[in-house]
């Protein structure tokens, strides 16, 4: 009994109030999932339709969901920390609880936020755009999107079981290492990164494949939508810094499972090693995110603006050259630790070459707009109030990438604001803008422009509120990761309105809930298909499309074909004849990738405890899933004519 | 619809949106192979710089025996040709040969794994292991990092044995055949190397 009782309080995190109830919700939530799911007999429902589907724009919805509650889980984070930096000397968190979760928030709001909310997007959007039925590659999508959901399972564990990691979000050693971290939290940071990153790594391969080979015949690479541009852009650069990260987590895996000495201060080890190998993925991930931003704002601006997108070569040019030129910059991280001025020089410059191509893309979407018939939806509102918050971002990481300056601003709020500022008004309110704009063709309506615009105002306003003053105090000295600080410090003030601009960003948060709640329950069902009179294909079929996307593949002849389609018929010029349905070729339902990344999660859960008992298991099962998968030949079948003619029948009511 | 123009008779296949399954497969392939490069490439900057921090251990030059590690460079090369006459077997539609070529190519990569293991466990008894300094670590983790991924090929190797003893030569088995002989020569190319930067260089 006592050793049970001792084991408890080790494995469960106690002795805080917070995470008490933060266990108690959990587990009330758990239960109540379990009994609504048996209550209405569903969970056959959701093995059959949702865990098991490879049905890309479904997997599109899961990644969706996935991160609006992990937006959630980090927003309360940041909204503790603002809590205890309000006041001078707060006694709400305690230094290690704040270490714990400014490192949670960081991961969870880039890699468990921001990536899937990314991948959901490219999923919903990117064959619809191409005119393809499906992803190349359906059953690794599936395994992505579940090695993904299993991995932020167990990284989020840490915070109720065993202890949450607390040393930064890029865990350097030797902090993260042994010794600087004994405890587990540090490997649940190893696992759950590890794993989801494998499915990130796998969604890159993917998506390439898909775009260079699955156009619609006619669709030449340059008259592909900017969406699908960047998105090609962004999986080149995750399929080139993805396999550093993956290293990199293994060899301080290496150093903490096995002793092993890559990145220790003793017996040879070289922690600097980890810091430029650490860099050399996270610079170019934030790069991964923000270029499908970058391609959601100029398909929404054109759309908005009635206008084709100015320099569309060009831009190609810049996202091109913006994610080559992303591997060239990492050192700008570390000017302050001693790499000599030639080699700051050389990362300085780099750093600011990238300032030309992302000037060229504001340029382009104003010359877009300019004499355009704009229209203000809230895609287009978060839009237009990116570039205002873009262009003071760049300036600021300019300003950063100055690298004498750069001793000045180091680690110090300065650089909080202003990575902020280009992850939430570049990144966050893309994807937002992405989502709101793309929410009609998941789901068959659209969401409520008014409710939509308060949480616009409020993450706009809240936004500048919070973080304009973070660049003040962080030229008056405060850095970065600190939980408390001195009333003669003169920062209370400026950390005061910080704070109250989180919490409107917070109750933004809520608006936007509130917009999706209300839409479900008064949704008004989009029958046209095309709800914003777009411009790309995947406007020219039914909301939500059906699961073979396209009853016949288009065939394109313009940029912007879908538009062009419909001048054409406006200007009284018949459509050419539809060639005739055929047999559809799709891919079986499959449970193996939700069962495999299962047996991952095992053996993560294994290795964070060192318990063999798991690990063996759970790496067994990941074998043997691979092997069963290898020896299945049966995994197509054919969607017979008469029922896409039913379908296309009943989507297009009743007119064939 | 969108505009529909007369085609040419090459892209009947696209069309219809059957594209070849197999061929996007390979290409999907090599991409993988690309991130492996890359995993590989990390692992040898991270030899390179801490090759020489032996923290006051056993040198590579003390560790390293040379004619072991040649018998275990032409034992890989040689499988490599073999599973190359393997594929060439397939061409000629000889399921036979196929498989009996695989054979010999994992017969020879088991042994190139035993030889690494007895390497490794030599060096362990002699007292080098991966926690006496960062350049063991190194070592073992990139040595390592190859053989684990000749044992998966092995593994992939029997399975796919399996599957042409029971299906014979179709599309299907035909690319998994040419992507498993592709992952072969892969790693062969990163063992040319491993014997360069670590154990020619080592020796140096
Ligand atoms: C919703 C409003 C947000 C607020 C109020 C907020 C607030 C904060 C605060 C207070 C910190 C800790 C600063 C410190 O003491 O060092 C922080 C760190 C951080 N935030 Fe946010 N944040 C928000 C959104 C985001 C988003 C959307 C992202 C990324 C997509 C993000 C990424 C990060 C990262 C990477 C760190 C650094 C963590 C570390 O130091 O290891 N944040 N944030
Ligand atoms: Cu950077």
């Amino acid at each position: 009994m006592d050793t049970i009782k001792q084991f408890a309080s080790e494995f469960f995190v106690t002795g805080d109030p917070l995470i008490l109830g933060a266990q108690v919700s959990i587990g009330l939530t758990m239960v109540a999932i379990v009994f609504v799911l048996s209550y209405f007999r569903k969970w056959g429902w959701l093995w059959r339709e949702w865990l098991t589907t490879v049905d890309h724009k479904r997997i599109g919805i899961m990644y969706v969901i996935c991160s609006i509650l992990m937006l959630f889980r980090g927003g309360v984070d940041a909204l503790l920390m603002r809590t205890q930096l309000a006041l001078p000397g707060m006694e709400f968190l305690h230094a290690d609880h704040y270490n714990q979760i400014f490192t949670t928030h960081g991961v969870i709001m880039i890699l468990f936020m921001a990536m899937p909310l990314m991948f959901g997007l490219f999923n919903i959007v990117i064959p619809l755009q191409i005119g393809a039925r499906d992803v190349a590659f359906p059953f690794l999508n599936s395994l992505s999107f579940w090695l993904f959901f299993w991995g932020a399972m167990l990284f989020n564990m840490s915070f109720v079981i065993g202890g949450s990691p607390d040393a930064g979000w890029l865990a350097y050693p030797p902090l993260s290492g042994l010794e600087g971290s004994p405890g587990v939290g540090q490997n649940f940071y190893i696992w759950g990164i590890q794993i989801s990153g494998i499915g990130s790594l796998m969604t890159g391969i993917n998506f390439i494949v898909t775009i260079l080979k699955m156009r619609a015949p006619g669709m030449g690479l340059m008259k592909m939508p900017m969406f699908t541009w960047s998105t090609l852009a962004s999986c080149l650069t995750i399929i080139l810094a993805f396999p550093i990260l993956t290293i990199t987590l293994f060899l301080l895996f290496m150093d903490r499972y096995f002793g092993a000495h890559f990145f220790t201060l003793d017996a040879g080890g070289n922690p600097m090693m980890y810091i430029n190998l650490i860099w050399m993925w996270g610079h170019p991930e934030v790069y991964i995110v923000i270029l499908p931003a970058f391609g959601i704002f100029s398909e929404i601006v054109s759309t908005f603006a009635k206008k084709t997108l100015f320099g569309y070569k060009s831009m190609v040019f810049a996202l091109m050259s913006i994610s080559i030129a992303s591997f060239f910059t990492w050192a700008h991280h570390f000017f302050t630790m001693g790499s000599g001025a030639n080699v700051n020089a050389f990362f300085a410059v780099t750093t600011m070459i990238i300032a030309i191509p992302t000037g060229v893309k504001i340029f382009n979407w104003l010359f877009t707009m300019y004499r355009g018939r704009i229209k203000f939806t809230t895609p287009m509102m978060w839009t237009i109030s990116f570039i205002p918050c873009f262009v003071v971002g760049g300036m600021t990481g300019v300003m950063l990438s100055v690298a004498p300056a750069d001793f000045q601003f180091h680690n110090s709020y300065f650089l909080i604001a202003h990575f902020h500022q280009v992850l939430i008004g570049g990144v966050a309110f893309g994807f937002f803008a992405g989502l709101t704009y793309w929410w009609p063709k998941m789901f068959g309506f659209k969401l409520h422009e008014g409710l939509g615009k308060w949480a616009f105002w409020l993450w706009n306003i809240g936004f500048y509120v919070c973080f304009m003053p973070q660049y003040f105090l962080g030229l008056d000295g405060m850095t970065r990761r600190m939980y408390t600080y001195d009333f003669d410090m003169g920062w209370g003030p400026l950390n005061l309105v910080s704070t109250v601009g989180g919490f409107l960003m917070g109750i933004g948060f809520l608006f936007q809930v509130w917009q999706i709640a209300h839409s479900i329950k008064f949704m008004q069902k989009d029958t046209t298909g095309d709800p914003w009179d777009g411009r790309t294909l995947e406007w020219s079929i039914p909301s939500p499309a059906p699961l073979y996307n396209f009853a016949t593949v288009p065939t394109v002849s313009e940029t912007d074909d879908w538009w062009a389609t419909k001048q054409r018929r406006a200007a009284g010029v018949p459509d050419a004849p539809a060639p005739a349905l055929e047999p559809i070729h799709m891919p079986k339902h499959s449970g193996i990738p939700f069962v495999m990344s299962f047996f991952w999660f095992v053996a993560g859960f294994g290795f964070v405890f060192d318990w063999l008992h798991f690990v063996i298991p759970g790496l067994a099962g990941v074998a043997i899933c691979m092997l069963v998968r290898s020896f299945q030949y049966d995994t197509d079948y054919y969607i017979p004519v008469d029922e896409v003619r039913r379908t296309e029948a009943a989507l297009r009511g009743g007119k064939a | 619809m969108a505009a529909t123009h007369t085609h040419g008779a090459h892209h009947e296949h696209a069309d219809h949106g059957h594209h070849d399954q197999e061929g996007l497969k390979m290409f999907g392939f090599w991409l993988f192979l690309i991130t492996d490069v890359i995993m590989f490439a990390t692992l040898f900057a991270t030899y390179v710089v801490l090759r020489n921090n032996t923290a006051g251990g056993p040198t590579g030059e003390e560790l390293f025996n040379i004619p072991i590690v040649i018998a275990s460079t032409f034992i890989l090369l040689t499988s490599s040709f073999t599973s190359g006459l393997a594929v060439l077997s397939m061409q000629q539609g000889r399921l036979k040969g196929l498989i009996g070529w695989l054979a010999v190519t994992a017969v020879l990569g088991a042994a190139f794994i035993g030889l690494e293991l007895y390497e490794f466990v030599h060096m362990v008894h002699e007292g080098a292991t991966l926690q006496t300094s960062a350049f063991l670590s190194a070592f073992f983790t990139l040595v390592g990092a190859h053989g684990l991924h000749v044992t998966i090929g092995l593994v992939w190797m029997i399975g796919l044995m399996l599957q042409l003893r029971r299906r014979g030569i179709t599309p299907v088995t035909e690319r998994k055949v040419n992507v498993l002989s592709l992952y072969w020569h892969f790693l062969d190319a990163v063992w040319i190397f491993l014997f360069t930067v670590v154990y020619l260089m080592g020796v140096m």
